[in-house]
Order: C-alpha cells, then structure tokens, then sequence
C-alpha cells in the first residue's frame, strides 16, 4: 500500500471520528457561563457594592464562567433556567483555540494554507497584543503620565500620581533618535542611543555575572572533597565533591587551547569532552520532557475542552464520556 | 527481507510515521488516564523537596513575593507548577504578593488566583490576604529597582488601586521585606535574572533573599549550578512539578485527614504518563537510529574491504 492511501486513509478514519463526537450525545466544545448581577451605589465618593433592592444602584450582569456539569444539574432541576446558559462568544474562542491546534500540528504532514493561515494570525495578534500593552502599561502611565500628568489622571488613569518630571524628555529624544535609523539619511542618528543601550547593558550584566556566575559559583566549587557529616565521612556526598571537582577542572581544560591536547593535557581534556556531552544530553533530555509536556496540554484541550472524550476534573459526567468515547474509537 | 535491506528502508522512514508514533504514546495515554483517572507515583528529587521544604518552613502570614513570568505559551508546563505554589502558599496561610515581568501573564495570575484562592478559601480579602501586583516593563531593571523601593517599581495594583490604599503593602519596603520569592519562570526575564539582580547582592547580607524556582526543561540545566546556595529550590520541568504537586497534596491530606483532593490540583501528575510513554518512544528511536548508523559504517567498511 503506497503511503499516500495510507495517511488518506488515516486521516479519514480520524475526521469520521470527529463527526461522530460532533453529532452525538452531550455535544461537545461547548462553554457555559452563570449570570451574576453586579449592582453599586456610591458613598463618601467611594464606589461600593450595594444591598440587594437598591434601586439607585448602577447595576449589570456579570457572567462568570462554570462547568458543563452545573448547567446540566440546573437543568435537571428546571429546564426553563436561564442563570446557567451557553456562552457564544466563549464557545466559539474553544473552536476557534481547537482548530488553529489542528491547523499548526497540519504543518508535520506538510506544508499548507491552514498552517500559513494560524502561523500569520498567532504573529498579528502576538504583535498587535505586545503594542496595546506596551502603550497602556508603558507610554501612558510612564511618559505621558509624567510629562502630562493631569491630562492623563482626568481621561485615562485617575489614580495616577500627579507629578510632572520632564527629565523623561531625554528618552523620548533617545528614541526618535532610534527611529531615525528607519530614514537612510538620518540613520547615523540612531547611534547614539544604541551605545546607551548597549553601555547601560553592559554595566548591569557586568557586575552582575561578576558577582553572581564568577564569584559565587567558585565559591561553590571550593569546598572539601570529603564531606563529613555527624556520622563521620559520607560517602555519597563526598563522590559528588569529587565528580565535581574533576569536572570543573576537566572541562576548564578542554576550552584551554594555548596548549596543544596531548598527553595528560589531551586526556583531561578527554574527560572534559564527557562531561559537556552528558550535559548537552541532559539538557536534550530536559528539552524534550518541555516539549512533551506542551504537547501533552494540547492534547488534554482537545480531549477534554473540545471533543469532550475525556474529563479528568470531573467538569461533566464521566460516564457520558465513557458511553460515547469507546464506541466512536471502536468503531 | 535481507537485514540489509531492512535496515535501509527504517532508514529512509518519512519521518512522518515517527510524528505519528508520537502523537499515539502521549494521547493514548491522556485518553486512559482522563478515563480511569490513576496517576503514576512519584518520589521527589532533592531540588523538588528542598523547594517543599522551603515554602512549608515559612511562618503564618509569612510575606511571599510570586512572579509569573512566562506566557500561555508555556503554561501547559508551568501552570502546574503556579497552581501549586499558591495552593501551598495558601494553606500556610501566607500573604501573597503576585506580579509579572511578562506581559501576557496578567490572565494566568487571575486565573490562579480563582482556582487556588477565591475558589478554596472565599473568606480571603483581596489586599489583605493576596493582591495582583500586575504587569511592569523593564525586565532586570525592574528587579535593580525594587531591590530598594518596591513601591517606586509597582506603584499601583494591576486593578489600579494605589499601593498606599491597600493595607498587606503597608510594611513592604523593597524584596527584603519578603520572607521569600517565588519565581515561574519560561526564559528571559525569568529565575536566572533573579539570582543575578535579587539574590546575589544580599548573599553576604544579614537577611539573604530566599529564593524558589519553577523553570521550563529548556531553562533547567543552566540553572541547576545555582542551587543550593543562590536557589533555595528548583523545580525542572513538568517533572518537578508532578513532585512538588505530590508533597503539597500529602501536606494537605496530613493536615485534614479524610479531604479529597479536587482533581484539578493533579494536573501535572497526570501529565507525567504520556511523559513516560513518550520519552520510551524517544530512547527507543535513539536506539534504532544508532543501530542504524553502525549498521551502516559496518556495511561501509564491508564494501571497503
């Protein structure tokens, strides 16, 4: 059988599955939300959370989002309910999460459109977020808020603190002198805050590394090989020491390139190639529990979130998944 | 089939059957363990259990820092790990002051909060017991600055609200006002930038910062040289925090005998069978490819000779 029928046919036999789940028992993918109403009056000019009647109260309806299982429980009770009711809104940002997973995992078969289609909507809306952040949590309350403090404390942050300080004047220069780098004739402008940027970095890591990665951490490799504990010298502890010790000096000697690795110079550097290999494996093996792990979530999205196979918090029934997972996987 | 010709058809595998053998040793497992609901056992690491050992020698209404910096993006392996540091710090009865580095992190921290606060403890006050620090830009400039002035750096609530107006901020001068910081961490700025900037200046202090760790596997080898002296404790991975989720769990259970832990407080143990599962994948295809490979050097130096 060629591979293409093959994966032709695995592919079918998953979307078959899926129009099962669609179309029977429960549902599936859907979101409930319980009506809360939110009603406040104020007092001394304090806003606070008003008794039950009040009719001066401003007042909405707050929907707080709940399990499938409590709006099938109130509807047991009365069908007619409408405290706990179906989120569109909600519902539709699951799909929308469960087949932009589906567009992305698309790309290990190959290339194609709906993987072209999630990746640019994931870099809009990561950009488009950073921006609308950066604006609200940076340049109004830090810059404007500061240059012009009561403007911004009367139309967008009352409880700014009212205090001009037009030193902030200098880093608003520095970055369109930044900008300048987008004009060609006016690039060798931007230098001058680049060097800022890079000198104020270089200062802060510095010191930093000095203190924290150098001094610390020999401070840390300079200890006795024998451990000694109340029980005398333990043994455990005490191989750690050593192993340590061989491996710093080890691998210290490996990136020691004035001298030719020969002789005992090579093997030592020998055993400093050991031990960087059983840490690149390490961290190998780090990273792919992280993958894993990431994996593993989408996955339980899909299963629980959206299909509605599984339901490992207990949000719904997990009889219902059982009555209606195992015949569709059977089938 | 000669070997030979075995060996060069696994050879020549598209790589998409790999993908596929993937996908099936980490949902079938999801799939059973949602449906049954068992876990695998844990025993806990020496860093997993110094990071237990840390948090649950703190007093009642010890002052806790907790900062979540990492995104959604990496929250199928952190959140865990954030759901049980505040569960903990919750049932020490701690105050916790929750903030972030990372933009997008504000929703997780409200989250967390209404699963591990609102939702288990509902007679906590918000300001008095637990408050939402926010957002703040600047990476480890940040962190210089509160250092000596926490307030200079956080000046506001994430709601808006003065810090002057709310009371569990009265007594908080800069990091050394906490009993400890905990930091979930996905990358820069994140754990390591926290011992350079918060931990490493006060190690030779009357009062050093006590600093925990939760970190992404990605992020754990290079920060496993700072404990014990600059970490107090790590957790790495989804790993450690299967384990920490299991100490915190037993320490509940031991201090109220007969509760039921609510599944939703196993996320990361449950997580752990299709770790396994795929990780049995992975040395196994390590396996075959290195058999792969000798196969060949050998047929190679065969053809040579």
């Amino acid at each position: 059988m060629n591979q293409k029928r093959t994966w032709t046919i695995i592919l079918s036999v998953a979307a078959i599955l899926l129009a099962i789940r669609t179309f029977t028992g429960p549902g599936m993918g859907k979101v409930y939300v319980e009506n809360s109403n939110k009603a406040f009056i104020e007092v001394n000019g304090k806003w606070v959370e008003a008794p039950v009647g009040t009719t001066s109260a401003v007042s909405w309806v707050k929907e707080i989002g709940t399990t499938p299982g409590a709006y099938f429980a109130a509807n047991a009770v009365d069908a007619n309910q409408s405290v706990i009711h179906l989120s569109t809104s909600r519902t539709l940002g699951v799909w929308i999460a469960a087949l932009l997973t589906l567009f992305i995992f698309s790309f290990l078969y190959r290339d194609n459109p709906f993987y072209k289609f999630a990746e640019s909507t994931i870099v809009g809306v990561s950009a488009a977020y950073w921006m609308v952040v950066s604006f609200w949590d940076t340049l109004v309350p830090k810059l404007f808020g500061k240059l012009a403090p009561n403007f911004v404390a009367e139309h967008f942050m009352p409880n700014i603190k009212r205090e001009t300080d037009y030193w902030l004047l200098v880093p608003v220069i520095l970055g369109v002198m930044l900008l300048c780098r987008l004009v060609p004739r006016a690039a060798y402008l931007g230098i001058v805050p680049l060097a800022f940027i890079v000198g104020t970095t270089s200062g802060l890591k510095f010191v930093s590394y000095i203190e924290s990665d150098l001094l610390a951490q020999t401070a840390s490799t300079m200890k006795s090989l024998a451990v000694v504990g109340d029980g005398g010298i333990e043994v455990g502890e005490s191989i750690k020491q050593v192993l340590l010790f061989v491996g710093v000096i080890a691998g210290l000697v490996y990136f020691f390139f004035s001298v030719e690795h020969k002789g005992i110079v090579g093997k030592t550097a020998r055993v400093g190639v050991w031990y960087l290999m059983i840490t690149f494996g390490a961290a190998f093996g780090f990273t792919v529990m992280g993958r894993i792990a990431l994996f593993a979530a989408r996955c339980e999205f899909l299963f629980d979130d959206w299909l509605w196979l599984i339901d490992p918090t207990g949000r719904r029934a997990i009889a219902d998944a059982v009555e209606i997972a195992v015949p569709a996987l059977l089938l | 089939m000669s070997s030979q010709s075995f060996i060069e058809k696994l050879d020549a595998i598209d790589r998409r059957w790999i993908f596929l053998l993937m996908a099936l040793s980490v949902g079938i497992p999801i799939f059973v363990i949602g449906i049954t609901g068992t876990r695998f056992p844990e025993s806990p690491t020496p860093t997993s259990l110094a990071t237990f050992e840390t948090i649950e020698a703190l007093p009642e209404g010890a002052r806790v820092l907790m900062s979540f910096d990492y995104e959604p993006a990496s929250a199928g392996e952190l959140q865990p790990m954030a759901t049980a540091f505040v569960r903990h710090l919750a049932h020490k009865k701690a105050k916790i002051y929750c903030q972030t580095l990372w933009a997008a992190a504000t929703p997780l921290i409200e989250q967390t909060l209404r699963t591990c606060v609102i939702a288990q403890h509902p007679e906590w006050i918000y300001g008095e017991h637990f408050v939402n620090m926010g957002y703040q830009s600047g990476n480890e400039g940040v962190m210089k600055v509160i250092l000596t002035d926490y307030k200079q750096s956080f000046p506001n609530d994430y709601r808006g609200t003065p810090a002057a107006e709310i009371p569990m901020l009265a007594d908080i001068v800069n990091t050394s006002s906490f009993d400890a910081i905990i930091v979930v961490s996905a990358g820069y700025p994140g754990s390591k930038e926290w011992v350079q900037y918060v931990v490493s200046p006060t190690l030779t202090s009357e009062k050093p910062t006590k600093l925990v760790a939760g970190v992404t596997g990605v992020s754990a080898p290079q920060l496993v040289p700072y404990f014990p002296t600059q970490l107090k404790g790590m957790l790495a991975a989804i790993k450690g925090a299967a384990e920490y989720e299991f100490l915190v769990n037993q320490a509940v259970e031991a201090r109220n005998p007969g509760v039921k832990i609510p599944a939703q407080f196993m996320d990361a143990q449950r997580r752990m069978a299709p770790q396994l599962f795929g990780h049995l994948l992975m040395v196994g295809l390590i396996l075959v490819g290195n058999t792969i490979f000798f196969a060949r050097r050998r047929a190679a130096r065969l053809a040579l000779a």
